[in-house]
């Protein structure tokens, strides 16, 4: 039987299998940040045990940071300990940091790839579910809890059962104003919150082909949110492009050399899968979620639907069965996170609210995902466009994605967000999240209500 | 790591399905740098309100309510990777969660800090929800070295799975990361191997 994308990865990274049990995984990139590493490192230092390849670690800080004034020092003193003592271990053990005001500084999982060091065939684990984003470049990439980030900075090894395959196919193009946030939001409502557990999913068909990089991470990284440990796609023309020419990835010969070896990541067509299902891009149109966990999503120009069990959810997003989206009051929208806090995200945000001017109503958080994407922001002339709609551009970070630093929204307010979870309280304590592609963020921050982006195209 | 075999106790009820890590504990709350004390937040703004004060209705604020058991809906621990939310279970006092369904992430953090995962039928965990909501007394028993739940009296019991080299680690109070140093050879050669 022909072995699968994820396979050939895979059976390349087992040391050993435990008889009867579980496989013994090498890690060739490991991606820490400030929140879930201060633990590992203390059991490192209770062990009494250095970090055995310090060199297949990178580090940054993205959760905890203030997105304005990040050349004063952090306000929050929780915070800062925390960030704080990420620069100490990283110095402790001789681990590469681009920390607060470096230029590299950013969200772990758009840094990674925008660096190139996340490279196809890659195993790489990062203390973050949303690692599944790596994946984009036919990586198995998965989050980890805290004690398996110490056991890979002890031993650069896991130990994991290896997970049941499933392949999403979508085919077909997609309408103008539909992206790849669209399709991902679209793939978990049909599958539920749960759906792919216990899954590693791979994305084939031509809807991904011809999406950009950028896109392909939007989609891998809310493999999660149904539930997969992961997601990935086998690397083609436009993941080599992407990856010529970034600062840590393989240069010259080496390239060349790598390119000849990344075209053989792809599932042989006999391989089989745990599980198939296939949609059509036609079928897709723009997205948004009404209820507290991702799978809860239906298109935008349909209604809020009711059974039973989706009682609580609706209460707490203040929702009625059976009511229209199109028309709903925001006041705020997010736009960022490691799911569209790209520079093409940007982009089309600016494509949409170019020359004309923001509602008075909202309050918008437009947050680049990296300094690199700010600076990008800076270069193309957006920022000027984002600044004469009334939109504010602020610095780099996890931001209003998880309520963890000042960006929040206020108790029983609604905001659009082109983040990856709504889950109660994510944005804020009593914050009511609904998950939207940058577009129809966009077109909400000009109207102040929930707006289908096509009327505006 | 604390050694486990039998856990008998009385359990709480949390009848909710997709119980994500954000509910188990908020964010906000993941600002230390060390493991203890996150019981105290534990399902925060589900148990207190914005000025801290217990919400009555919550099932963790009744006082006849004790145990070490959580008996919950399915999919819990869905979301973020947040090794917290097993840290704040196992620190309020849990040390075993039933459920038809775990997310994979947080079952495997749970199982790393000796807090058991018991993944049992939907209609196993539906007639548990059953006698607990009713009798609140009732004790529920799980041999992990038999592999077994049961509720003395009620004639209700179930297998539940769990990977043979987890178990002898949670048998024996050995942790993943002492055995992997202990195959440190094989790894170097692994790196020989593969990475020249």
């Amino acid at each position: 039987m022909g072995k699968t994308l994820f396979d050939k990865i895979w059976d390349q990274h087992v040391v050993k299998t435990i008889p009867g049990g579980p496989d013994i995984l090498y890690i060739d990139r490991h991606y820490i940040h400030e929140v879930t590493s201060p633990q590992a490192f203390a059991g490192l230092e209770r062990r009494g045990i250095r970090v055995f390849r310090p060199e297949k670690v990178v580090a940054t800080a993205d959760h905890n940071v203030p997105t304005k004034d990040q050349h004063l020092p952090i306000k929050d003193l929780l915070s800062r300990n925390q960030v704080e003592k990420l620069t100490e271990n990283a110095g402790k053990y001789g681990i590469t940091l681009y920390g607060l005001g470096h230029p590299f500084q950013g969200i772990v999982h758009v840094i990674g790839p925008e660096l190139g060091l996340t490279l196809p065939g890659q195993t790489i684990v990062c203390g973050d579910s949303h690692t599944a984003t790596h994946g984009a470049f036919g990586t198995i990439a998965f989050g980890i809890g805290t004690s398996e980030v110490e056991m890979v900075m002890a031993t650069q090894c896991l130990i994991q059962q290896k997970p049941k395959s499933m392949r999403i196919s979508v085919n077909g193009k997609l309408s103008n104003g539909v992206t790849s946030k669209d399709v991902i939001l679209y793939i978990i409502s049909k599958l539920t919150a749960g759906g792919a557990t216990g899954f590693f999913v791979e994305y084939a068909g031509s809807t991904f082909k011809h999406m950009s990089m950028e896109a392909r991470m939007t989609v891998c990284n809310m493999s999660i949110e149904m539930g997969a440990r992961g997601g990935l796609m086998a690397p083609d023309d436009v993941t080599f492009k992407y990856l010529e020419k970034r600062e840590f990835s393989l240069k010259g010969k080496d390239f060349t050399e790598a390119v000849k070896k990344w075209k053989k990541l792809y599932s042989n067509p006999d391989a089989k899968f745990s599980s198939e299902i296939s949609f059509n891009a036609e079928d897709i149109e723009p997205m948004v979620t009404w209820g507290t966990n991702p799978g809860q999503g239906t298109k935008i120009t349909g209604i809020i639907p009711d059974s039973p069990e989706n009682r609580g959810a609706l209460e707490y997003m203040g929702f009625k069965a059976g009511e229209s989206f199109l028309g709903k009051k925001i006041n705020y929208v997010f736009i960022g996170s490691c799911t569209n806090g790209r520079i093409e995200d940007f982009r089309e945000v600016a494509r949409i609210v170019k020359g004309k001017k923001k509602a008075t109503n909202v309050r918008a958080y437009l947050v680049p995902g990296s300094k690199q994407v700010e600076q990008q922001i800076e270069q193309e002339g957006l920022r000027q466009i984002f600044e004469d709609t009334g939109l504010e551009v602020r610095q780099p970070g996890c931001s209003a994605c998880l309520g963890m630093n000042d960006d929040k929204v206020p108790r029983g307010e609604l905001c659009v967000s082109t983040s990856n979870r709504n889950f109660e309280g994510r944005q804020g304590p009593g914050a009511r999240t609904i998950l939207a592609s940058p577009l129809t963020a966009a077109a909400v921050a000009l109207t102040g209500s929930i707006t289908d982006v096509r009327t505006l195209i | 790591m604390e050694k486990i075999n039998i856990i008998e106790s009385k359990a709480i009820p949390l009848e909710i399905e997709n119980i994500d890590t954000d509910q188990i504990i908020p964010a906000r709350f993941l600002k230390a740098t060390t493991r203890e004390g996150f019981g105290e937040n534990l399902f925060r703004d589900w148990r207190f309100d914005d000025k801290g004060i217990p919400k009555p209705g919550f099932i963790l604020n009744n006082p006849d309510r004790k145990g070490k058991i959580l008996v919950a809906g399915k999919n819990f621990g869905s979301g973020s990777s947040r090794e917290h939310a097993a840290w704040a279970l196992y620190d309020y006092g849990f040390r075993a969660i039933v459920s038809s369904f775990f997310a994979d992430i947080f079952a495997n953090n749970a199982l790393n800090n000796g807090l058991l995962i018991v993944q049992v039928p939907d209609e196993f965990l539906a007639r548990t929800f059953r006698i607990l909501n009713n009798e609140p007394e009732t004790l529920i028993h799980i041999d992990l070295g038999k592999q077994e739940i049961s509720i003395p009296g009620k004639n209700l019991n179930s297998a539940f799975p769990i990977n043979s080299f987890k178990k002898k680690c949670l048998l024996e109070g050995i942790d993943d990361i002492d055995y992997l140093l202990s195959i440190k050879q094989e790894i170097l050669d692994f790196e020989k191997r593969i990475y020249g």
